[in-house]
């Protein structure tokens, strides 16, 4: 087939004569089926509109069900009815024409004017909408026709298709007759094409019927058909309209057939837009909304989001994912179930015939599941033909093979917000039921697995694969075009490891570290630093590539000086040649988005080398954090009598406090803040004086919870959870605040939170202060007030993610069709018109920069001058 | 009332126009039609104070967050 390409596409509207001209068939019973279950002629199911049941022959075109694509038939209208999709245009078109004449209702002059404007714009391929809505302004209040004098009133238009004049309805018939008064020539000023449309088409006469494959009635398993919604619809529209030419013709009075054609008028309005405000919607006789011509095209499921832009695809796969820390991070584990399925065509040629000829025969997992021959058939692979089908196998036929250890595929999780979402995965098939993945490629994805489902496709063509190989995967995506950063690294347990292995001098027996380094790629144990023990930074050490760096961690405390190598804390990071010499490995090292030395492998050996130290990082951590043990409980935030004491007294002193604010507000003493009333004032100290105690009491619960605790590791290495969240399980769990305020909602007439409480009590327990921690558990009223903070969270999160999640909609859509050029210029896809001069005005790419700038000047004078270059520096800081 | 120069504004960049031949060469550095530039409007405020014309190309200078300096060309219409 050849390609064509559709160089431009123009929309026009309808004639009647167009719609008579296109029509096979006229319908006039509102009959689908005769009893003997075959379709009536001019009826909705005309056999000339096409065929839907097999064995029947199209009356038009003689083709099969499948083969006929269907014809258009029609229905005279026996009455002009207004369509709701040109209503609002209609009245505007009205209120803009003069009621006589049918002109515009300008000067010759001001219209040529506003015609050459609007051929100006049309011209620099920009928006002429603006002219065509001054237009409509000027003219609207005209009261006299400038070509005719004749005097013109207020049209008003009312939803959905009802027009007024002064208060006097018109019938779609005076609408349509005035609008056939327009002379062509005046089309132009309101922006609508005279080849494309006449006015008066805009209200119908003569109505289009869809074909039968548009609206297909299926027959349920009770052998009972049913039929489409808009089959309905139109057997409605067919009704009335029949009832109107019975009642015209046999003289019935005025009143009735105005009755008559207002419904006809909601029938058709309901058949082309059933969701209309004004009207209430066409039903089903179960009370479901009919789903009509607009409601197929609109909205996420409609034919444009749901059907053309995305659609359902074959060679993919949807389960629970759940982590497995000893796959690498470039392979996905592949239930076998799923690998059973899902297959890779080999196109057999000359070459690799015997190898296609093994996998027909295999009766076990990579075997084939289909070939497909010469002519284009699709024959299923059985044990019974198994040996049949691998003797007529030859050169240009396709074996579908069974997916296998080794394969590419694409690997993704909803939402897919950046390019991250679908990368590339190497196949490991794996037992059970769900896709295992790696933890440390949770970040990209944003995953987890409390029930987290992901897709994967399998590439097809060896050119997508090829392609998937080299641009989507895993390794290419450790730095993130974001910020420029690694969003590949270790996370949870990954740094919690490394942390315990590398903090301090810790030894390790030559047993030790045989176990730890196990599973890595390496070749050789370094000497021992001390007689016969590794240290955990030595062993460490071993996974690293050859890189310099020098840089405070994650759990660097912020001395007021820095004594950087001679550090208390061991926060101070030297690694020297590849040698851990000083300092822990924590998140900033390792982590997701921090990573440190992630970042630095990457620039100085690449992808590859990076993708190995994460998989060696992650095997040796995770050693490591079972080889140290590491576990987390409730005795963890217990905190001994005296810090509870202490921490009492902090407390109580703290309400004294807020008591002696109340006590000095009422008796009117409180010195107003600047630009505060005196309640303001009072809020604010008493928040201020609240959210103080609550870090005092946090601060002495952690000097008792000392360093060696999980928790307090946990919170210090950045591996999971704050310091906050600590003091609030061991100490005191503080204010509970809806939006930025103490809760203060309650009983409006005696204004008080809860009936526990003194009218207009102000004190902290009345206002949402939780004075315990989440060891010693909440008394009722903290535990009310505690849900109220807590469901404020959950709405904010519930209304972020969908509002975020519009604006990426739209932001997609506003910005798919740019692309930077090769030369630095920023361009729409088809105009070619330049957006930016420059990339973000300096050219640079972010996932290549250092952090948002395009070189790091002092990485490379390191790397150029070596040891030199640290020094100098020194001497000039 | 005297009038104020908009240029002197600090939020207002700096805006040049362009003598043909200096447009002529810029547009063929940059391999582009007049048409495919950004667009600006001969009734804009900046348009009408330095005297643009239809047809004319401004140049804009302004700061950048990410460059220290942008230069953008804009086509009046």
């Amino acid at each position: 087939m050849i390609p064509k390409r559709i160089d431009s596409i123009r929309f026009e509207v309808l004639s009647p004569q167009e719609i008579r001209r296109m029509s096979v068939s006229k319908i006039i019973t509102p009959e689908t089926y005769d009893d003997d279950g075959f379709p009536i002629e001019a009826g909705l199911m005309d056999p000339k509109l096409g065929v839907i049941d097999p064995g029947l022959r199209c009356k038009t075109c003689g083709g099969k069900a499948g083969e006929c694509p269907g014809h258009f038939g029609h229905i005279e209208l026996a009455a002009p009815v207004i369509h709701v999709g040109y209503a609002k245009l209609i009245a505007k078109l009205l209120s803009s024409t003069c009621r006589e004449c049918g002109r515009v209702l300008l000067r010759d002059s001001k219209k040529e004017e506003f015609i050459s404007e609007i051929e100006r714009r049309k011209q620099l391929g920009q928006e002429y909408e603006n002219v065509v809505k001054e237009v409509f302004r000027i003219t609207k209040p005209i009261k006299k026709c400038p070509h005719c004098g004749a005097d013109q009133f207020d049209i008003k238009f009312e939803k959905p298709t009802f027009i007024y004049e002064a208060d006097h309805r018109l019938t779609p018939k005076d609408v349509r007759e005035r609008l056939e008064r327009i002379p062509t020539d005046d089309l132009l000023v309101f922006g609508l094409d005279p080849k494309a449309v006449r006015p008066e088409w805009m209200v119908l006469t003569v109505l289009p019927v869809p074909p039968v494959t548009v609206r297909p009635s299926i027959i349920l398993e009770t052998g009972q058909r049913s039929e489409d919604d808009l089959t309905h619809k139109l057997v409605d529209i067919i009704r009335i309209n029949q009832r109107f030419i019975e009642n015209k013709e046999a003289g019935a009075p005025q009143l009735i057939l105005e009755d008559l054609w207002e419904l006809l008028q909601y029938h058709v309005t309901t058949y082309l837009d059933n969701e209309v405000s004004g009207i209430p919607p066409a039903r089903h006789r179960s009370g479901r909304p009919l789903k009509t011509i607009a409601q197929r095209l609109k909205g996420k499921e409609g034919r444009f989001r749901g059907s053309l832009s995305g659609k359902r695809v074959n060679f993919s796969a949807r389960t629970v994912i759940s982590p497995d820390p000893n796959l690498s991070i470039m392979e996905v584990g592949v239930p076998l179930a799923i690998a059973k399925e899902l297959t890779v065509p080999i196109y057999v040629t000359p070459n690799n015939i015997e190898e296609a000829r093994e996998y027909i025969l295999r009766t076990e997992h990579p075997r084939a599941n289909y070939v497909i021959r010469n002519d284009g058939r699709r024959i299923r692979v059985l044990d019974l033909n198994a040996e049949e089908i691998a003797e007529k196998l030859e050169p240009g036929w396709i074996v579908e093979r069974q997916l296998k250890d080794g394969d590419i595929v694409l690997f993704n999780r909803q939402p897919s917000l950046h390019r991250m979402s679908i990368m590339a995965h190497y196949v490991k098939v794996l037992p059970y039921k769900t896709f295992r993945l790696n933890p440390a490629v949770c970040p990209p994805y944003n995953a987890d697995f409390d029930g987290d489902e992901m897709n994967l496709h399998v590439p097809q063509s060896l050119e997508a694969q090829a392609e998937a190989k080299i641009l989507m995967a895993i390794q290419e995506h450790i730095l993130s075009p974001r910020f420029g950063g690694p969003i590949i690294g270790g996370i949870h347990d990954h740094i919690s490891g490394l942390y315990l292995l590398t903090r301090g001098e810790k030894k390790f027996t030559k047993e030790e570290v045989i176990y730890l380094t196990r599973r890595l790629d390496i070749d050789e144990i370094p000497e021992p630093k001390y007689d016969g023990l590794w240290t955990g930074k030595q062993i460490f050490s071993m996974i690293l590539p050859e890189i310099s760096l020098e840089y405070k961690a994650e759990i660097c405390q912020g001395c007021e000086e820095c004594k950087k190598e001679n550090c208390e804390h061991d926060a101070y990071v030297i690694i020297k040649k590849g040698e851990l010499l000083k300092g822990t490995i924590d998140e900033k090292s390792v982590g997701a988005f921090k990573g440190i030395i992630i970042d630095e492998i990457m620039r100085k050996f690449g992808p590859e080398e990076t993708r190995k130290f994460i998989d060696n990082m992650t095997q040796l951590s995770i050693r490591a954090i079972m080889n140290a043990g590491f576990s987390f409980g409730i005795s963890d935030e217990e905190i001994p009598d005296e810090a509870i004491q202490q921490i009492r007294e902090v407390l109580d002193e703290a309400e004294r406090k807020v008591d002696e604010l109340i006590e000095q507000y009422r008796e009117e003493n409180l010195e107003p803040m600047p630009g505060r009333s005196i309640e303001e004032t009072l809020e604010m100290k008493i928040m201020q004086v609240l959210g103080r105690a609550r870090d005092r009491a946090g601060n002495i619960a952690s000097r008792y919870l000392g360093m060696d605790n999980s928790a307090v590791i946990m919170a210090v290495s950045g591996a999971r959870g704050s310091m906050l969240n600590l003091t609030q399980m061991a100490a005191c769990i503080g204010q509970q605040s809806v939006r930025g305020e103490r809760i203060k909602r309650g009983y409006t007439y005696t204004n008080r939170t809860l009936s526990h409480f003194k009218p207009g009590e102000l004190g902290s327990r009345a206002r949402g202060f939780i004075r315990s921690s989440y060891k010693e558990g909440l008394n009722p009223i903290e535990f009310f007030f505690h849900s109220i903070g807590g469901r404020e969270g959950l709405v904010d999160t519930a209304v972020r993610t969908s509002q975020s999640g519009y604006l990426q909609r739209r932001l997609i859509n506003a910005l798919q069709d740019l692309k930077v050029d090769y030369d630095g210029t920023v361009r729409e896809q088809t105009s070619n018109m330049v957006i930016q001069f420059k990339y973000g005005e300096d050219g640079v790419d972010p996932m290549k920069s250092f952090r948002g700038k395009a070189v790091d000047v002092r990485r490379i004078m390191r790397e150029v001058l070596g040891e030199e270059f640290e020094e100098e520096l020194e001497v000039k800081e | 009332m005297s009038k104020i120069r908009l240029q002197d504004h600090i939020l207002v960049p700096k805006h040049e126009l362009l003598s043909e031949e200096e447009a002529k060469k810029i547009l063929e550095t940059l391999r582009l039609n007049k048409e495919q530039l950004p667009k600006i409007k001969v009734d804009d405020p900046i348009a009408k104070e330095i005297g643009a014309k239809v047809g004319d190309i401004v140049r804009v200078e302004r700061e950048s967050p990410t460059s220290g300096k942008s230069i953008v060309y804009r086509l009046v219409v």
